[in-house]
């Protein structure tokens, strides 16, 4: 368990050390290649919380992390054109305001989609999951109000009080706080009574159900949770590209979402920050040999499943143990 | 809407259906015998296309091409199962969705890399190129027609396949209890090998079917192949009868939603909200009809319980 806490440290101080090495060095772009990999972890700690803790296997993830992208694109566009929402609400480009629109709406689609795909089990699961995000991925190409296909500029990052968003590593910093606060969450879930039975009902059902826990609003609550969490980390991305776009809910990006969490290692607290920042700088340093480099990103990863279940993580724990 | 209209519609609506059905029972083949679910079956459907568009280029053929669909998807199926899939059955679903994803990027790449972005396209045989006089004043492609032909010979092949040969026996068994079935003396790897085989060949199928209606190129697999889960999730994971159901279920409501829901819609709205309403709805459509199926009947419309 000490071990575990130490790698997770270990990978976070690796995140904020690269980033301000890269800030000391003038080198700004890796500052926001290291934000990028925070708020991309970040989607995958939400994500570990339903598939790691929970054994929801979601293939939607995608429809929350694009659903929070697309609060914090409608609303700083509203924002900046003036122009009032519907019910009278107006637009903002606090980002202390659009995380929560983010989260709240990211959190109804899970309760909605949760409740709904909880009713089935095992490899239905995973593709009715995949197909509801499939949904709302043709939702958005198909309604023109917001870009459609084309997506959504807004140009300006949206503000942060006392922060100038804009410089690199301040931003760095936004996203690397709420990182912590994610993983600080989860390791708290985790170990509190509603984390144990959440696992208990993961590991054996049946016993659970014995013991006098019912799955099902266990399951849901930690479902809607990692929405919630992927969601603030779909309006941190598209404050990050000052764009949003359906490609956000691509069952590409759900699948990607997916490959941080096991590349790290499932149900280790640090596995998917881990994941994703081996995931982008495969994609920095192989995007610079070939085009193809996706190609080389799927070997690896086929041999990381086939030889090396546990992530990285359980990799590198493993070597420790000799 | 006219009438006529309308039957073309239901038959655009059919000859989607078939397609999707190829492509589901494949699916749902895999799924039901070896408990695998795989990702990566839009990438053989993707290959039969450019197996099909090479050869018909080369040799000038649609019949050598549709002949290399098959073969080449099969060939490919054959081989990741022996390399990768084999490896898989005993994993949990995560470790399948991720490795046969992993193949999808493999596949993908592979492919670009071999005939660049560009997409290629595939022409029609001349004999079925013309459009045919129907019964009731319609008149419609030949293709289309042939495809839905091909779509039903199959579904009859299928059904006798499985329900009535020897192998069909041995894979129903084999869904039933795998060490029985093997301590009985069946190969159960070859068995195995084969039925991916079959299930690649049908996509492949599709693929190349697709390809001369559509254009061919690299990411044609992914959306089918999300359509194909939502048919087998409607239909019952493991029957081909409900891959069958599902798949004329699925290109029946997207079809006639696409054309119908919009001008509906404008009856009792201005029609530039209409249609936008309409084709977004439209496009949901179907996800909508899963819901339906999932909270009336969580295993399918034939499933034998959700596992």
């Amino acid at each position: 368990m000490a071990r575990a806490g130490l790698a997770d440290a270990l990978v976070l101080a690796l995140l904020i050390g690269t980033a301000l090495t890269a800030q000391f060095m003038g080198q700004p772009y890796l500052v926001t290649l290291a934000t990028k990999a925070a708020i991309l972890g970040l989607a995958g700690v939400g994500l570990n919380l339903a598939l790691g803790y929970g054994g929801m296997v979601s293939f939607g993830h995608a429809a929350y992390f694009g659903l929070g992208g697309y609060a914090a694109g409608v609303l700083a566009s509203h924002a900046m054109s003036g122009q009032p929402l519907p019910f009278g609400f107006s637009g903002t480009n606090q980002m202390l305001a659009i995380w929560p629109v983010a989260m709240i709406l990211s959190g109804l689609a899970a309760l909605v989609i949760g409740a709904l795909s909880l009713r089935t089990r095992g490899v239905y699961f995973i593709m009715v999951t995949l197909a509801f995000a499939q949904m709302l991925f043709y939702f958005a190409i198909s309604w023109p109000a917001y870009g459609g296909e084309d997506g959504l500029s807004f140009y300006v990052r949206n503000s942060f009080p006392g922060l100038n968003t804009f410089a690199p590593l301040q931003f760095f910093a936004i996203c690397a706080g709420l990182l912590m606060l994610a993983l600080g969450l989860t390791a708290m879930l985790t170990a509190s009574r509603f984390g144990l039975a959440l696992q208990a009902a993961r590991q054996n059902p049946g016993r659970a159900r014995a013991l006098g826990i019912r799955p099902f609003p266990l399951q849901l609550t930690a479902f809607v949770l990692s929405g919630m969490i992927t969601g603030l980390a779909g309006a941190l991305y598209a404050d990050l590209n000052r764009f949003v776009s359906p490609a956000m809910m691509s069952w590409q990006m759900s699948g990607e979402i997916m490959v941080f969490v096991i590349l790290g290692g499932v149900a280790r607290l640090a596995g998917p920050l881990a994941g994703a920042m081996v995931f982008i700088l495969l994609e920095h340093l192989l995007g610079g040999v070939s085009e193809h480099w996706l190609a080389l990103v799927g070997l690896l990863l086929l041999a990381i499943v086939l030889f090396a279940p546990g992530g990285i993580l359980g990799l590198a724990e493993r070597r420790r143990h000799g | 809407m006219p009438l006529t209209l309308l039957i073309e519609q239901a038959l655009n609506g059919l000859q989607y259906g078939m397609m999707l059905f190829l492509m589901a029972a494949g699916l749902t083949l895999v799924f039901g015998v070896m408990g695998l679910i795989n990702l990566a079956h839009g990438s053989l459907y993707m290959i039969g296309a450019f197996a099909c568009a090479a050869v018909a280029a080369a040799t000038g053929s649609f019949w050598l091409g549709l002949a290399a669909s098959l073969a080449a998807a099969a060939a490919a199926g054959a081989l990741v199962e022996l390399l990768v899939i084999r490896r898989l059955y005993a994993r949990d679903h995560l470790d399948q969705v991720l490795a046969t994803f992993a193949l999808i990027l493999v596949f993908s790449e592979g492919t670009r890399w071999v005939f660049g972005s560009f997409p290629l396209y595939l022409s029609v045989p001349p004999f079925l190129s013309g459009p045919v006089s129907l019964p009731g004043g319609v008149t419609y492609p030949a293709f289309r027609l042939a495809i839905i032909v091909i779509g039903a010979a199959v579904a009859l092949g299928l059904f006798w396949l499985i329900g009535r040969t020897r192998l069909g026996i041995r894979i129903r068994a084999g869904e039933a209890d795998r060490e029985i079935v093997a301590a009985l003396g069946v190969d159960i790897g070859r068995l195995y090998t084969a039925v991916f085989a079959l299930g690649a060949a049908l996509a492949g199928l599709a693929g190349a079917l697709v390809g001369t209606v559509q254009s061919v190129q690299v990411g044609m697999g992914e959306p089918v192949l999300i359509l194909a889960f939502v048919v087998i999730v409607i239909g019952g994971i493991g029957s081909i009868r409900g891959a069958l159901v599902g798949a004329l279920l699925v290109g029946m409501t997207d079809t006639l939603g696409k054309a119908l829901l919009p001008s509906a819609l404008a009856q009792v709205m201005d029609p530039s909200s209409a249609n936008a309403i309409g084709s977004a709805v439209a496009s949901m459509l179907i996800y909508i009809l899963m819901a339906v199926v999932l909270v009336l009947r969580p295993q399918g419309l034939y499933g034998q319980g959700a596992r």
